[in-house]
């Protein structure tokens, strides 16, 4: 199995393929092939990654089952997986057949939908499987343009507009970080990540248009990724295209941007920022932790003042990335493992969160808080579901959510105590949105007439619910199912960090 | 003597032969329209075989007309492109000529004419040998734009093509004599030993300025760009594609030999023009064409916006830059001749349409179609994993190699603002409004075009077709 990572990358678009050119007509028999040959692909995927993720050695902290073949101009088609990036795989190869699953009511240009998303799943598990910048760049950027299409054409009401705010803006971001791409291929003579990884990038500082730059080209640099990850996260304050992709987004497409997609920013935190700049990290913590507190605080506040649900989540999506960021820069071990717990776990809830805001969808076409009201009485079992989400969402002690939350503040207690006491205040306006949301949709008294038919959930639907409900619990009961996988290479991490850190500090101070 | 020079220039001599012969049959036969479809055909085809035996004739350097001539790999390689990319042309026109009764054999002819003219640009070693090919071929593209001559905005076209293009001859030669009056010689290798002995002088410096500046015309760049929206929207499509495609990779390949041959010692002098050229071409041909409503103007500004990338790669002034610069030009133009494939189709009643709001909802009348646009949009937005992200790249790797930092900054951020209008495209195919459709249908021969130049957008990831080991050849030529 030496092609085994090539293999689960490029399925999906093996899958795609067969659609475009095998597929024809629009009738009933069609449709259904289309979905269920989408379905089979992203279930044959997942079962591929199963391989992948049975060969792996968490102990083993360097890149496994690499592939490596030239390509043009002295770069490499490289791929491998490490502890941090293969839990994000196993996320994108698990949720793919439930995003396929919750799109079966899709009846517009279903074939094409499918193909959408199965380019869509090949670019996400190349993200997160390329050793190389440029292949890195071509999967991270390529997505854009599945995304865009499926905002465009099975969006709402105000799609174009949002497609576009979400194309341009992620597209900025990157440009810039293609540029430092191209500074770091010249400056090391690589794109080869692994080499990358083990070069020092020069840190002395530099003067730009007579500006002092300390930390020279390693903050420029860093300064350039930043720009692509923290839209992409995203970060506040350029968290504004999300709530608008999201709320026009169809259901399955704000399932994988809120799970999958924004995770991209924080992976790439921990692939590139971390390890490769880690003197411009050191100086840029502050400015994070600003950001992530502002984020998690600002954002709350906004949640809570939301009267659209898939609005409110996006809000909260971005308060909950605030945790993974904010973790992230405490360069510690609790901080990097719960910011990758954090995000896998994220990638269940908010999901679920999105998924079960479609089941109503489905029902009343609306998602204006202000339509509900009482929905436990004829939806009990929805009622259920939609609860442990939602205090997964706010971090309960045995749901997955308390984990990360728990662990990114622990971190960043030792750091620096305002930073934990501002995002723990954050905790308790996740409770407020979080249950203020639920009173108003599923509390009270069933009074509107248009609700009085609603039927609970089908059989479809709880079965797409069923793994997401076992991995919430699962995860905050044993948390060690991630942690043990991602332990060591966060150790390394961490380890190189300190060692680079530390060297750079004594170097200074004498 | 002569007869080793005419081996040198043979494909040149033969092209210039046919071009009179095919005039003479034209002349005198009997039969217009047959003789016109012959010729065109025949004129495709004699582009396709003398493309490849140019690209297949063994490599080194030979020269003619005691250095005025040069056949080096970098010419060969920009003839292939000129040649292939207008004989795409030609198969593409034939439709729309018939259909506005235009098809006379003197298109053919003169767009052949213009081709050897444009063979003379890019393999000049001498200043006359340069205005002699610029001539050739701006004369015979005067006529082609003005050819729809019923027609008010085709005749405008020609008029201010004409006008503009006189001007920027006259700008060129006005340098040319400069620099021939400050080193004694009009041979680009007798140039650069001046330069390298003395330096450059003032008046040098002034005449290289002229130059620059008549070459910019001819490439299209901001802000001597003023005649690209209008020529392009006036001339007939057919010539509209021809004047995207081949004249720009001639012009182009043009610059690099005059910047690099005759003041390959100088590039700080002109660099800092070309990256002037470059970026303010970049945003002016990224941000007006976001105002387009017309499709051929639309393309006319993002030809601007291209060529802006392309003079990125010749304003590193290395090895590198040539080579970004011929693999940019040679996607750029099968990007183009894609594109226009589909232009020329789009219809509605037998009527064309050049309105970009008629594309709306297209993706449901010509699915096929509409895929193959968006692919090519896609990649003329530079947008990965198509090829048009790899020229781009290329470009970018170029300008950061020689350190021009903020030019590429610059360069992505407009290129950021052009993706908006080639996503608008998209946009209307695929979530538009519902609206009378375009019903135009397709012949063969241009949906082989369209479907092989987006193929080849999504296809050359792999290795590129091997051009980038080609243009790297091409370029060494440039660097003795």
């Amino acid at each position: 199995m030496d092609y085994l990572l090539s293999i689960v990358t490029f399925l999906p678009l093996f899958g795609a393929v067969v659609l475009l050119v095998a597929l024809r007509g629009d009738d009933k028999m069609a449709v259904r092939n289309a979905k269920l040959l989408a379905l089979f692909t992203t279930v044959a995927t997942f079962i591929a990654s199963m391989f992948v993720y049975s060969e792996f050695d968490p102990a083993n902290t360097s890149f496994q089952m690499v592939e490596e073949k030239a390509w043009l101009a002295g770069l490499t088609y490289k791929m491998g997986v490490d502890g941090i990036s293969i839990l994000f795989v196993m996320l994108t190869t698990f949720l793919m057949p439930i995003v396929i699953g919750a799109s079966w009511g899709v009846t517009h240009r279903v074939k094409e939908y499918m193909i959408a998303f199965l380019l869509l799943e090949t670019l996400m598990i190349g993200v997160f499987l390329s050793l190389d910048l440029v292949l890195f760049y071509i999967f991270f950027e390529a997505g854009l343009i599945p995304m865009f299409l499926i905002i465009g054409i099975w969006g709402g009401k105000d799609k174009i507009y949002a497609a576009f705010k979400f194309f341009l803006y992620t597209l900025l971001g990157s440009v810039l970080m293609l540029i430092a791409m191209i500074a770091m291929w010249y400056d090391a003579g690589t794109t080869d990540i692994v080499r990358l990884l083990n070069h020092e990038f020069s840190s002395s500082t530099i003067s730009v248009l007579g500006w002092q730059i300390m930390g020279g080209a390693q903050t420029l640099m860093w300064l350039a990724f930043f720009a692509s990850f923290a839209v992409k996260m995203p970060m506040w304050p350029v968290h504004t295209w999300l709530p608008d992709a999201h709320v026009q987004a169809p259901t399955a497409g704000s399932v994988v941007l809120a799970a999958i997609l924004i995770k991209m920013g924080g992976y790439g935190f921990l692939r590139f920022s971390l390890p490769m700049f880690p003197i411009a990290s050191d100086i840029m913590q502050n400015f994070v932790f600003f950001l992530s507190v502002a984020a998690i605080i600002l954002t709350s506040l906004i949640a809570l003042a939301q009267t659209d649900m898939k609005k409110l989540i996006a809000y909260s999506s971005v308060a909950h990335m605030g945790f993974v960021t904010m973790g992230i820069f405490a360069f510690n071990q609790q901080g990097l493992d719960g910011a990758i717990f954090q995000m896998i776990s994220h990638g269940f809830i908010s999901g679920a969160l999105f998924l079960s805001v479609g089941v109503i969808y489905d029902r009343m076409h609306t998602r204006d808080i202000a339509a509900y009201g009482g929905l436990a009485i004829r939806m009990p079992i929805y009622a259920l579901i939609f609860m442990l989400f939602t205090m997964g969402n706010v971090g309960l002690p045995g749901t997955s959510g308390f984990v990360g939350e728990f662990l990114t503040l622990v971190a960043v207690f030792k750091v620096n105590t305002w930073v934990a006491f501002g995002a723990t205040f954050g905790v308790i306006l996740s409770a407020a949105y979080a249950l203020y949301l639920y009173r108003r949709v599923m509390f009270g008294d069933l009074i509107k007439e248009s609700l009085k038919g609603i039927a609970d959930m089908d059989r479809r639907e709880k079965l797409l619910f069923a793994p997401l409900v076992f991995f919430t619990i699962l995860l905050g009961i044993y948390p060690g199912l991630v942690l043990d996988i991602t332990g060591p290479s966060v150790e390394a991490l961490v380890h190189n960090f300190e060692t680079v850190v530390g060297a750079a500090q004594t170097a200074t101070s004498h | 003597m002569l007869s080793n020079d005419i081996s040198v220039f043979l494909p040149e001599l033969l092209l210039a032969l046919y071009a009179m012969a095919a005039l003479m049959l034209g002349v005198f036969s009997k039969n217009q329209d047959g003789v016109s479809n012959l010729i065109l055909w025949t004129t495709a085809m004699v582009f396709v075989l003398f493309g490849l035996w140019i690209g297949l004739s063994p490599e080194g350097v030979s020269t003619a007309f005691n250095e005025g001539f040069i056949n080096d790999g970098f010419a060969r390689f920009a003839k292939v492109v000129i040649l292939w990319g207008g004989a795409a042309i030609l198969v593409l026109s034939k439709e729309y000529l018939v259909k506005n009764s235009l098809l006379k054999y003197e298109f053919p002819v003169l767009i052949t004419l213009a081709t050897v003219g444009m063979m003379m640009m890019v393999s000049a070693g001498d200043l006359m040998a340069l205005y002699m090919g610029i001539e050739l071929q701006s004369l015979a593209l005067y006529v082609i734009a003005a050819f729809r001559r019923d027609s008010l905005r085709s005749t405008e076209a020609g008029l201010k093509y004409f006008v503009l293009g006189a001007l920027s001859s006259g700008l060129l030669l006005y340098g040319a004599s400069l620099i021939y009056g400050f080193t004694g010689t009009t041979l680009f290798s007798g140039i650069a030993s001046v330069i390298k002995a003395e330096g450059m002088s003032l008046g040098l410096t002034f005449g290289l300025v002229f130059m620059v500046t008549g070459m910019a015309f001819k490439v299209s760049a901001a802000p001597f760009h003023m005649w690209t929206p209008d020529v392009y929207e006036g001339s007939p499509t057919p010539v509209t594609a021809f004047f995207a495609t081949a004249p720009k990779m001639a012009a182009a390949g043009m610059l690099a030999r005059v910047l690099h041959g005759s003041f390959g010692d100088a590039v700080a002098d002109w660099q800092q023009i070309l990256i002037l050229l470059s970026i303010l071409s970049i945003f002016l041909g990224s941000i007006a064409a976001i105002g387009q409503t017309n499709i051929k103007r639309l393309m006319a500004y993002s030809s601007i916006a291209h060529m802006g990338f392309a003079l990125m790669g010749l304003a590193a002034g290395t090895e590198q830059g040539v080579q970004a610069l011929l693999i940019y030009m040679a996607v750029y133009v099968t990007t183009n001749v894609g594109v226009f494939a589909f232009i020329l189709n789009m219809e509605r009643d037998g009527r064309a349409i050049t309105d970009i709001k008629s594309l709306s909802m297209y993706s449901r009348v010509a699915p096929a179609r509409s895929l193959a646009l968006m692919v090519l949009m896609l990649s003329l937005a530079g947008l990965p994993p198509l090829v048009g992200f790899l020229a781009k790249l290329s470009v970018l790797s170029a300008a950061m190699d020689a350190g021009l930092i903020w030019l590429a900054v610059g360069g992505v951020i407009g290129s950021v603002i052009g993706a908006y209008y080639y996503l608008r495209i998209v946009y209307l195919m695929y979530f538009g409004e519902n609206i009378d459709p375009l019903n135009g249908t397709m012949p063969a021969m241009h949906w082989l075009l369209l479907l092989g130049a987006s193929g080849a957008m999504v296809l050359g990831i792999f290795n590129m077709f091997g051009l980038e080991t080609l243009a790297e050849m091409a370029a060494l030529t440039l660097f003795p």
